[in-house]
């Protein structure tokens, strides 16, 4: 049997030792309900499995040239990055519960928490999240219970597929969620401030939001601070090479999803929800958190800290249920910013900005297709009105090997003939001005 | 050891990205700018790569030694799922594409791998359905909770209370409070499983449901468990299975057949994906054909044609609560598992965790106090006899003296209801070699406990860093360096 190492001579020795037999150690579970004939197929070698897999990752279209992103991105992933988490200290450990032998996945930790508050501009984050879903959703609860107050406001420029998911988890919560609609590209002011009263916990905004636009949110900081609320920014990472931090806007929590610091799209998952927190909110921010201390003989170590939050010691009043989160992701975003640098994570942010401007250009030069939003300043997406319903231009692109966009009538209404473009630094010149052929050739 | 930020040296560059081949620049007013470039580290790759390899070298992973953690299984993890996992098909593959017009052509594996394994857990655990979004046990839990809540708002009843074991995992009642119930913890008998009479006296019609694994938290499968399922149908609450311990059971049993209306399994744990340190996991969740309705959109099926496509038109679904189909990279190692071992492969799994777990029950019950004495499941559990107690040695103690000699601790302090607890899960793929060695560490401490118990509190000395001082932690709080 495959991964089961005796011997039967061994096993034999063993229920010798234990005085019972094979049968004996079940007999704890009532008869009938063993079950007599599981309806499973005989198991398959490697050569097998790897020959079945293989012919099932055929069936998956990845030779598409991806100008689709909407929160998930197709970057570039540096070798080292695998070679790193490729190791099996890292990725075979369990939580680091043990200190003494975990220091490698406990420094990492703290060294990740260090990075995401450097890159967001924020005093203390947690040791991940499953994603800027769920992030999002936990960034929410922690504002309910700092405030004690019950009404949240997510404006809609907020990716959809988190609002969605926020709406799920509250269906059984007497929380007040209420949406403001987006105007000219960005988080609606107005209509945020004619909600804001001193039952609100909460204002949820994106940067650059669901459309790619670049927005500033000082002045939601200032609004939601005045009534005793707290703003929660959910940002892209790798936008924040070059863009305004959300801690340098006043945001109080900061989220997002991390899986364009160096993981593959893998079609949903493995993610990384990032969260990072102004200080005195510490105590209430959910999931692990590493801190650094000393050992008997004075050494520096590492460990995990603030445990009195968590589901395994305060259960039913624990910050939240979580318990495995994403090391392993955490730990791969912390080596692509260690590989990337300072000066290389803005230029990988600078590439992006840049090429997308040129997609800009190039496609709105063909005729019938225009920009959707007045906003002006845009990151690596933007939204074009095309002249006919973009779903259709899409599948039809798709046949020219191009996943040309996201077309926003899945989630918006009235926007049937609107698409989302994404660039990264990795599409070309080329790809791009093939991408525009493709295009004014089917309007 | 230094930290990568103390290891940056200005203006040294690691990995560099491509020149810009548009001559389009970006034209973003400065206010919207950051004012400084974020100070992350600056450093060369092979820095990089040397930092992390010491970093490595300071963890125990199950790759470099014996990892008898009770109740988290750590079972190896094949090298040959970590290989798949990488292949273009499925890491390159964006999750929005099903989302486009015939986009479910696009992704037609990767569609038939998560149908597949939803055909698969059915069969291994006796449910009706399968969600695979979760993302790990916890949220597998908070997943069935609210599955839970949305069957009773439909039925129009109103219940507030899910009753949990006091030996549970301290994730059932923190996933119930967070779903909006109230929790109340029924005792243990003294022979260590549910107690049915304190489980009666607290059922009545507010009580939501139940919450337990099945063998328990002392590695004891409970005799009694389809009478508990029933007890809770009569009020009509729903009972839920926590998987953590299915590696005891699995292809002998099922909990579907023990009257579990919900279940969850945990891949990093009976499926053998990775723990990687604390996740990422997945936590797929089964339920019973009446709550088929209720399960996360979106999900997979089949249609007559033998293609694979989404189905979102749920109008009961709880929603979404993952972005997508899940940690899909995990849900396809799991895959790879359960296609390599087969009908007779899985049975083989529980049979020699439980053998494993009750040869080490066996050898230390003269050494440690046994929790209980009888045959157990996946794990046994044991305490510090009264001997080592009046010397002062806790668990504690000996789970450090334990990675001296090369081994990763059991788990310790939990269940919460033994004194000075060590949870032993030896799991299916440690060799009798390994456990005989894991036996002799015990008892020599055992020994040692009682002669010199000095040597104890000062483990362990053979670890990049000896005991840290975590009430300095807590009090300083240094999480970040900034």
């Amino acid at each position: 049997m495959p991964f089961i190492p005796h011997t039967p001579q061994q096993q034999q020795e063993m229920l010798d030792a234990i005085g019972l037999t094979m049968d004996g150690l079940f007999a704890d579970i009532p008869a009938k309900l063993m079950h007599k004939s599981f309806d499973l197929p005989d198991g398959l070698s490697e050569q097998q499995v790897r020959n079945r897999l293989a012919d099932l990752a055929g069936k998956n279209s990845v030779d598409l040239t991806l100008f689709l992103g909407g929160g998930f991105y197709d970057h570039f992933i540096p070798s080292a990055v695998y070679s790193i988490i490729s190791r099996s200290e890292f990725y075979t450990a369990y939580t680091p519960y043990q200190p003494e032998l975990s220091q490698g996945t406990l420094q990492a930790i703290y060294e990740y928490q260090s990075a995401i508050c450097r890159l967001t501009d924020m005093e203390v984050s947690n040791a991940s999240l499953y994603d800027g879903g769920t992030a999002m959703y936990e960034a929410m609860m922690m504002a309910l219970r700092i405030t004690g107050r019950n009404k949240v406001i997510i404006d809609d420029s907020v990716n959809p597929i988190y609002r969605v998911m926020i709406h799920s988890y509250t269906q059984n919560l007497q929380i007040d969620l209420e949406e403001t609609h987006c105007k000219n590209g960005l988080a609606n002011r107005a209509q945020i401030r004619d909600r804001l009263d001193d039952k609100t916990a909460a204002i949820i905004v994106q940067n650059p939001n669901f459309f790619g636009c670049i927005d500033d949110f000082t002045d939601l900081a200032e609004a939601a601070h005045k009534k005793g609320a707290l703003l929660v920014v959910s940002c892209y990472p790798i936008s924040l090479g070059i863009l305004k931090t959300p801690g340098s806007m006043g945001a109080d929590i900061v989220t997002g999803e991390g899986q364009s610091l160096g993981m593959p799209m893998s079609f949903g998952g493995p993610y990384l929800g990032y969260m990072a927190a102004r200080k005195q909110h510490v105590r209430r921010m959910p999931g692990r958190v590493v801190g650094e201390t000393t050992d008997r003989e004075g050494r520096r170590a590492f460990v995990l800290t603030l445990q009195a939050r968590e589901q395994h010691i305060r259960r039913d009043k624990a910050t939240s249920n979580i318990c495995s989160n994403e090391a392993l992701c955490a730990l791969t975003a912390l080596v692509y910013l260690s590989l990337l640098g300072k000066e290389g994570l803005k230029e990988t942010a600078q590439r992006c900005a840049d090429k997308a401007s040129y997609a800009y250009k190039r496609l709105t030069a063909i005729p019938g297709v225009k920009p959707h939003f007045k906003a002006k300043w845009f990151f690596n997406e933007f939204v074009l009105d095309l002249p006919c319903e973009a779903a259709d231009v899409i599948a039809t692109l798709i046949e020219r090997g191009f996943a040309a966009g996201f077309p926003l009538s899945r989630y918006y209404k009235g926007m049937e003939n609107s698409m989302l473009i994404c660039v990264t630094e990795k599409r070309t010149k080329q790809e791009i001005g093939m991408l525009a052929e493709a295009l004014e050739s089917v309007l | 050891m230094k930290l990568l930020f103390e290891k940056s040296v200005p203006n040294r560059r690691g990995v560099v990205p491509g020149p810009s081949d548009v001559r389009t620049t970006i034209n973003i007013n400065d206010d919207l700018l950051r004012d400084e470039s974020a100070a992350l580290p600056e450093l060369s790759e092979l820095d990089v790569i040397r930092h992390f390899t010491e970093l490595s070298r300071r963890n125990f992973g199950v790759d470099t030694n014996f990892y008898p953690l009770g109740s988290c299984t750590m079972k190896y993890n094949p090298k040959v799922a970590e290989r798949i996992a990488t292949y273009p098909g499925f890491a390159h593959l964006h999750p929005l594409l099903p989302q486009l017009r015939m986009g479910g052509m696009l992704t037609q594996g990767a569609l038939a791998i998560l149908y597949d394994m939803d055909m698969l857990l059915r069969e291994i655990t006796g449910m009706a359905g399968f969600t695979m979004q979760p993302m790990a046990g916890a949220h597998g839990e908070l997943t069935g909770m609210m599955i839970m809540a949305a069957y009773h708002r439909d039925k129009g009843n109103k219940k507030t209370i899910i009753l949990a074991p006091d030996s549970a995992h301290g994730t059932n009642p923190a996933s119930a409070a967070i779903a909006g119930y109230r929790v109340v913890s029924v005792p243990s008998d003294a022979d260590g499983v549910m107690d049915l009479d304190a489980l009666k006296s607290e059922l009545n019609d507010e009580v939501a449901g139940i919450m337990l694994t099945c063998p328990n938290t002392l590695g004891l499968f409970n005799p009694h468990i389809r009478e508990i399922c029933d007890l809770i149908h009569g009020v009509d609450g729903l009972a839920y299975y926590d998987g953590a311990n299915l590696n005891a059971i699995v292809g002998k049993a099922r909990p579907g057949d023990f009257g579990f209306d919900i279940v969850h399994l945990n891949a990093h744990k009976t499926l053998a994906t990775p723990h990687g340190g604390g996740g990422p996991g997945a936590g797929p969740v089964g339920v019973a054909e009446k709550l088929v309705p209720f399960l996360p959109v979106s999900i997979v099926v089949k249609r007559d044609d033998g293609t694979y496509a989404l189905e979102y038109n749920r109008p009961k679904s709880i929603g979404y609560v993952a972005p997508f189909y899940g940690n899909f990279g995990i849900i396809l190692r799991a895959y790879v598992y359960v296609l390599m071992l087969g009908r007779k492969g899985l049975a083989r799994v529980a049979e020699n965790a439980v053998l494993n777990a009750n040869y080490i029950r066996k050898k230390l019950a003269g050494h440690y106090k046994p929790a209980v004495d009888t045959v157990c499941k996946h794990e046994c559990v044991f305490s510090t006899t009264e001997k080592m107690a009046a010397n002062g040695v806790r668990a504690l103690d000996i789970a450090k003296t334990l990675i001296d000699r090369g081994f990763h601790p059991p788990t310790i302090y939990f269940p919460t209801i033994v004194k000075e607890a060590m949870m032993i899960e030896p799991t299916e793929t440690e060799s009798k070699e390994t456990l005989d060695a894991f036996i002799d560490a015990m008892i020599e401490i055992a020994a040692l406990a009682e002669k010199d118990p000095d040597q104890l509190k000062a483990a362990p000395v053979t670890t990049p860093v000896s005991r840290p001082n975590e009430t300095a932690a807590a009090k300083m709080l240094n999480i970040a360096s900034l």
